[in-house]
């Protein structure tokens, strides 16, 4: 079978200190995959790994077939990353930011572009405001327009809920789910079990560097979950 | 090309920042006034001859200010993560170096086209005969400076005494660049043959492309985790 994410015993260690312990990982195209899991995991390590701004101690990492290793820039064009951190300039507006990264990824009818993404995340009118007049809401919903300009087929989401109030919060949940329309495969962590479970196709759950449990949403008893996960998860972890 | 356009895309996005925030520049000019100021002051120019400490002078500010500069042109990045947003886009890392590069020289040299008017009036030194070789060996100077200035730069951004590590990593590298750029300065503005000056604009052309090249190939390896 063709996956679109294959990732094969991978391991990452800093120093003495053990990351992610050969963590085996195929997910098909389409797939939303909600990996829960303590803080010290190594749920954004794996992150970091799948998207090759780290290198993996061991194990081989494969994105539509091609190793992350002999990877040239082709393959970042295909995958976009919504982290806590926004990757955005403070100083700059959301167009010249947006016009910014599209220049980084080649983007043609760039303003075009620019337009179609920041309507999709409602933030027209605050086009050419400075980033840092935003709120914790607005900056993360942008973070996204800046995600969906090159129409990448994987995504990631590192806690994008983190900081964002309830309002905020149902409005990213709401562009997450038209994302997901969208046919792309997708990968969050969050700590927030209810928001990961609503949006997801698979859920995993990560505990000291290892993915100790994944299953299909179909056949997770959602409502037992929250408890499967502090079973799993073990009481020193609470 | 599109290498190219991408390099000027960060440094554009760098001037377009400053431009509103004119954090870089104000820091490194107000800096590089206070120094020619108090070496004004507290040398007697009646008893000194200014062409004997002008040179020094004049790269200090240039090179203490420099490193208010280069301190600051990271944290640009440090802010809400840029530079890993940065590094997920299929750009050559190199490329994020030469802007982020290019950027800074554009800043020192502004903020130095500024400085040495100054430096002409408070040390009363004529230059108007010796305005194109003292540009020379200044843009040879800067670059060199700002070349090695800039890897550091992305090196300390992360430590936490950023301030303190970036000039004690700096200026035991920079010191041939310096030195051949404060000579080559105090030969030119007491009148000496531009021959006189040769070697040592040859030995800060040489730091200039051996560095460029270390940096630009380094580069990658000191940004990542």
């Amino acid at each position: 079978m063709n996956y679109i994410i294959d990732c094969e015993k991978v391991s990452k260690s800093y120093g003495n200190i053990s990351a992610l312990r050969d963590v085996s990982l195929k997910l098909e195209k389409g797939s939303f995959l909600a990996i829960f899991g303590p803080n010290g995991a190594g749920k954004t390590t794996l992150l970091k790994i799948l998207s090759n701004l780290v290198k993996p101690t061991s194990g081989t990492v494969k994105i539509n077939g091609t190793p992350l290793d002999n990877e040239d820039g082709e393959i970042r064009k295909n995958i976009g990353v919504v982290s806590h951190n926004t990757f955005l300039y403070n100083n700059l507006t959301p167009y010249e930011n947006l016009e910014f990264y599209g220049k980084m990824y080649n983007i043609q009818n760039l303003e075009k572009r620019i337009a179609g993404v920041v309507d999709e995340v409602g933030l027209t009118v605050r086009m050419h405001d400075p980033v840092r007049t935003f709120s914790r809401g607005m900056m993360q919903r942008l973070s996204i327009a800046r995600v969906l300009m090159p129409d990448p087929s994987i995504i990631y989401l590192d806690e994008p809920y983190t900081g964002l109030d309830q309002h905020a919060a149902m409005k990213l949940r709401d562009i997450l789910k038209n994302l997901k329309r969208e046919d792309r495969t997708m990968i969050m962590i969050t700590h927030n079990i209810e928001r990961g479970l609503e949006v997801c196709t698979h859920v995993a759950i990560q505990v000291m560097g290892r993915i100790v449990y994944m299953e299909e949403i179909n056949k997770v008893d959602i409502n037992n979950f929250e408890s499967k996960y502090f079973n799993t998860v073990g009481k020193e972890h609470y | 090309m599109d290498y190219l356009k991408k390099v000027w895309a960060i440094v554009w996005k760098d001037i377009r920042a400053e431009i509103r925030t004119k954090e870089i520049f104000s820091s490194m000019f107000i800096f590089s006034l206070l120094v020619l100021v108090i070496f004004n002051f507290s040398i007697d120019l009646l008893e000194v001859n200014p062409l004997d400490i002008a040179q020094g002078v004049l790269w200090i500010a240039f090179t203490f200010s420099g490193i208010l500069g280069l301190n600051r042109s990271f944290l640009f990045e440090k802010e809400n993560d840029c530079l890993q947003g940065l590094m997920l886009t299929p750009i050559d890392r190199s490329a994020i170096y030469l802007g982020k590069m290019l950027g800074n020289l554009i800043f020192m040299l502004i903020m130095e086209a500024i400085t040495v008017p100054i430096f002409v009036v408070l040390f009363n030194i004529g230059i108007y005969d010796k305005i194109i070789s003292l540009a020379i060996v200044i843009i040879l100077g800067t670059l060199g400076f700002v070349t090695v200035g800039t890897l550091f730069s992305a090196m300390s951004v992360n430590i936490k005494a950023r301030e303190v590590m970036l000039p004690i990593l700096l200026f035991p590298i920079v010191v041939p660049v310096i030195i051949a750029s404060v000579k080559s300065t105090g030969a030119i503005l007491t009148g000496k043959p531009f021959d006189d000056i040769i070697s040592w604009l040859k030995l800060i052309a040489v730091f200039d492309v051996v560095f460029l090249v270390v940096s630009f190939l380094s580069f990658e390896y000191i940004i990542e985790e």
